[in-house]
């Protein structure tokens, strides 16, 4: 089978590009517009593919797995790929004027390495999401998280070099502990092609232990509490676009891989026990992450802490998922769930970027009357909060009322309770922001003019993550195609 | 350190854990050697680790050039480098070795890069020489006029990526599959592959020792950087 | 049971990686935690190159040594970025050691306020 082009050219536009805009600093910008392009088209091609045909595979040199590499897409890797073209696109508009915004030659610098270490970011997701190579998902987690690094130092303060160097330990020692178990998993079942795993896995004390390093590795890049320590300081002091590509979506690759990990290589060993312990750790996180941004006096390390909690609410998948019963309902809750979370984490970024344009600073306190100087912005930022919270019919509540209704249909109720304990607190701290957002000054500052440009793709964003919750059958329906065979009866 | 006690734990732990699981390895391990030995005369090359590396898991090393021209986009995001402060002008004897020694490396290299497709060798193990070599080239203050040409080190350092990319583009033209090779012809792309790596992997490595962006002669004082540590 | 010789590799392999891991966690310093990271790749390295020297067959499994020649390549790369950035905290910091937040804000504050007052 003659696969399209579209596979094809997700990996090597965004790569090219990459390449193109090193050797042409100066070009970073159009480079990173044409391979929007490129990979948008792409996502829509192969989404169509998808939705006509099933399941795309792209046997990589002509052989077919175990001894080559297969690309592979099915619903959930066409819903990771679009939301990553989503937000990579209003980040690629976003970030010109944001690095230009000053102009001296420290922006300039910083504005002319972003595009590559960018681009490779974007590669390295893609890459991430097509493979069906538990070898080859370890170099693209290496791209990724070198990228990921290099992106927060750009900002160059301590507190950015800081986090950024216990990124790099952590992320650098993470993907270790996963190649040693790619290591066992290659000496106990003789391949590394995650779909012929699941036939090959014989529960034992190689799998057990190689899954548990690569759970643990992974669990570590995806900051799942309590291993979320570096997560609020890189986010923080990162750049504003590049914190939103690290919220949006960096954290949720190693989710992803974690989910092909335990529902379709190794679904034998993924008992309830096991379930319950990522259900507990999301649980964990939920309340840790909520508790905190609750108390956070910057603004960006509010959002990052919120995005603790809310990587936490993914967590709550497995165990809901693996239940015999409404597997699927929450498989599809928790991933629309991740969508809505990528939008409005991204259009919650972008926005504490303008904010930190035009104000100089991001201080909470200080915010009053921020609404009369950046409308739009402070708006995106409420709405990127109606989804966060979950409220209706925004795309955090679809999610959130799939994990509900699974949790409910499973009598799992220990878990309802956590979501809405967390759903109060994101309330109390979106409504702490916005309670001095919108206190009325005499007379407002005189803040530095922001280009329209900026405020627009964050407002975008926070209606597209309000918007997903009412098409949310679309995403749902893309996912059946491919969903794990492990996944509990049909629930839609 | 009240933390030394838990982790030291943790890591006998860890150390028991791995060796249980490597202790229970099937004692017969299957592999992959027979596929990759029966589809070798397919492959274009004659040595299996080349055939791995460039044929049946190309991709891999596709994202492997990928990730080294990404470290060294890194690095030079970071900080700028320093010349090494030497002159050997009055250090004959080092001046000699080098004359002798930085063309047998280069050989070396070229040598290593055309064995690898019948033994071990290829541009990863000459891509390591020819980096040494430029140690030495760095070290010794010689060749900073070439050093200094920013647009050319960087073409020389995407090279790999884009020449492989490429590659990736017009097999996918010719016969449908990324990097599936016309029949017969595998030898040639896989040698035009690594010859252009080879490129990138010794500039790279090079590169990557003097720490950061090398800083150029009529630097515009606008582009400098201000992490620079002059 | 696997052959004896083989097991030599895989254990030593594993011990590598609990002591890499282990320094990595107690060490404070950059460059010893950078080559502790190091000493784990190599751990990991050996267990692929000891799993595939024990494949039945002529020659051993190809397969796994290509694996760890990637593994080289990317912890070079991992070594030339990590060594840079340290370089760069050091120079920002003044210290060989990651502070903890409270102390990157804290000395962040005093460094703004000093450059007021």
């Amino acid at each position: 089978m003659i696969s399209s082009w579209s596979i094809a050219l997700l990996i090597l536009g965004p790569l090219a590009a990459a390449a193109l805009a090193f050797t042409f600093p100066k070009q970073g910008r159009w480079m990173a517009l044409a391979s929007a392009m490129v990979t948008v088209g792409a996502v829509v091609a192969l989404g169509r593919e998808v939705l006509v045909g099933g399941v795309q595979t792209h046997h990589v040199g002509g052989w077919s797995a175990p001894l080559g590499i297969d690309l592979r897409a099915d619903g959930l890797a066409v819903l990771m790929l679009g939301i990553t073209a989503l937000v990579s696109s209003a980040v690629t508009l976003y970030s010109p004027p944001y690095f230009l915004a000053e102009h001296d030659a420290e922006a300039l610098h910083r504005g002319r390495y972003f595009w590559p270490l960018f681009l490779f970011l974007w590669t390295a997701l893609n890459g991430l999401f097509l493979t069906a190579d538990i070898f080859n998902l370890y170099v693209t987690l290496e791209l990724l998280g070198f990228a990921a690094v290099a992106l927060v130092a750009l900002a160059g303060k301590r507190e950015a070099l800081t986090a950024a160097m216990r990124y790099l330990f952590v992320s650098l020692s993470a993907s270790l502990f996963y190649l040693l178990g790619v290591a066992l998993v290659y000496g106990q079942c003789a391949t590394v092609d995650l779909p012929s795993l699941a036939a090959k896995a014989q529960p034992g004390p190689t799998l057990w232990v190689a899954l548990a390093l690569m759970t643990g590795g992974l669990l570590a890049k995806a900051a799942l509490f309590p291993l979320h320590f570096w997560l609020p300081p890189a986010h923080a002091n990162a750049p504003a676009p590049v914190s939103a590509l690290l919220s949006a979506l960096v954290v949720k690759g190693a989710f992803y891989i974690l989910l092909r990990l335990w529902f379709e290589a190794f679904p034998a060993l993924m008992t309830p026990a096991v379930a319950q312990v990522f259900g507990a750790l999301g649980a964990g996180a939920i309340l840790w992450g909520s508790v905190n941004a609750l108390f956070q006096k910057r603004l960006k390390l509010l959002v990052a802490y919120s995005t603790v909690a809310q990587l936490g609410y993914l967590f709550l998948l497995f165990p809901l998922a693996a239940a015999r019963e409404g597997g699927f309902l929450a498989w599809s809750g928790g991933l629309i769930f991740l969508g809505a979370h990528a939008c409005a984490k991204t259009a919650m970024f972008l926005t504490a970027g303008n904010i930190l344009h035009a104000a100089g600073h991001d201080r909470i306190k200080d915010l009053d009357g921020i609404t009369h100087v950046l409308p739009i912005s402070a708006f995106a930022f409420g709405l990127a909060g109606v989804s966060l919270v979950g409220l209706p019919p925004s795309g955090g509540f679809a999610g959130k009322w799939l994990l509900l209704s699974a949790s409910l249909a499973q009598g799992q109720w220990w878990w309802v309770a956590v979501m809405l304990v967390g759903s109060l607190l994101a309330a109390a701290y979106i409504m702490r922001v916005l309670s001095h957002a919108f206190t009325n000054v005499s007379e407002p500052r005189r803040p530095h003019p922001i280009p329209p440009v900026m405020e627009w793709t964050a407002l975008a964003l926070a209606v597209l993550a309000v918007g997903l919750g009412l098409a949310a059958s679309w995403p749902a329906e893309l996912l059946h195609i491919g969903a794990p065979a492990a996944l509990g009866g049909p629930g839609l | 350190m009240i933390r030394r006690v838990p982790i030291g734990i943790l890591s006998l732990a860890l150390l028991a854990g791995l060796a249980w699981a490597v202790l229970s390895l099937p004692a017969t391990p299957t592999g992959l050697t027979a596929e990759s030995l029966v589809k070798l005369p397919e492959s274009g090359v004659t040595n299996p680790v080349t055939a791995v590396l460039l044929n049946y898991r190309g991709y891999d090393t596709l994202l492997e050039v990928g990730v080294l021209l990404l470290a060294i986009v890194g690095v030079w995001s970071l900080r700028r480098g320093e010349w090494p402060a030497v002159d050997l002008r009055d250090r004959p004897l080092l001046m000699s070795l080098l004359r002798v020694l930085l063309p047998v490396l280069v050989l070396a290299a070229g040598y290593l890069l055309w064995i690898g497709a019948f033994a071990p060798g290829g541009a990863f193990q000459a891509g390591a020489l020819l980096g040494g070599a430029l140690v030495l080239v760095l070290l010794a203050g010689l060749a900073r006029r070439v050093l200094q040409r920013d647009r050319l080190l960087r073409f020389g350092l995407a090279l790999g990526v884009l020449v492989f990319a490429g590659v990736c583009a017009v097999t996918k033209l010719l016969t449908g599959g990324m990097l599936q090779y016309p029949a017969g012809s595998g030898g040639k792309w896989i040698l035009l592959i690594e010859s252009a790596a080879l490129i990138s992997i010794g500039l790279t490595l090079g590169l990557l020792y003097l720490g950061g962006r090398p800083a150029l002669k009529q630097e515009d004082s606008s582009e400098r950087s201000p992490h620079a540590h002059d | 049971m696997i052959e004896a010789d083989h097991r030599i590799f895989l254990l030593a392999g594993a011990v590598l990686f609990a002591i890499g891991f282990h320094s990595l966690v107690v060490q404070s310093h950059l460059l010893r935690r950078i080559m502790a990271l190091n000493v784990m790749g190599s751990g990991v390295f050996l267990v692929f190159i000891a799993l595939g020297s024990q494949a039945p067959g002529p020659v051993p499994d190809p397969v796994p040594q290509a694996m760890v020649l990637t593994g080289i390549v990317v912890s070079v790369c991992a070594t030339g970025l990590a060594l840079a950035l340290a370089d760069r905290v050091q120079a920002a910091t003044g210290k060989v050691e990651l502070e903890d937040d409270a102390q990157t804000h804290r000395n962040a504050t005093d460094a703004t306020k000093e450059s007021r007052g």
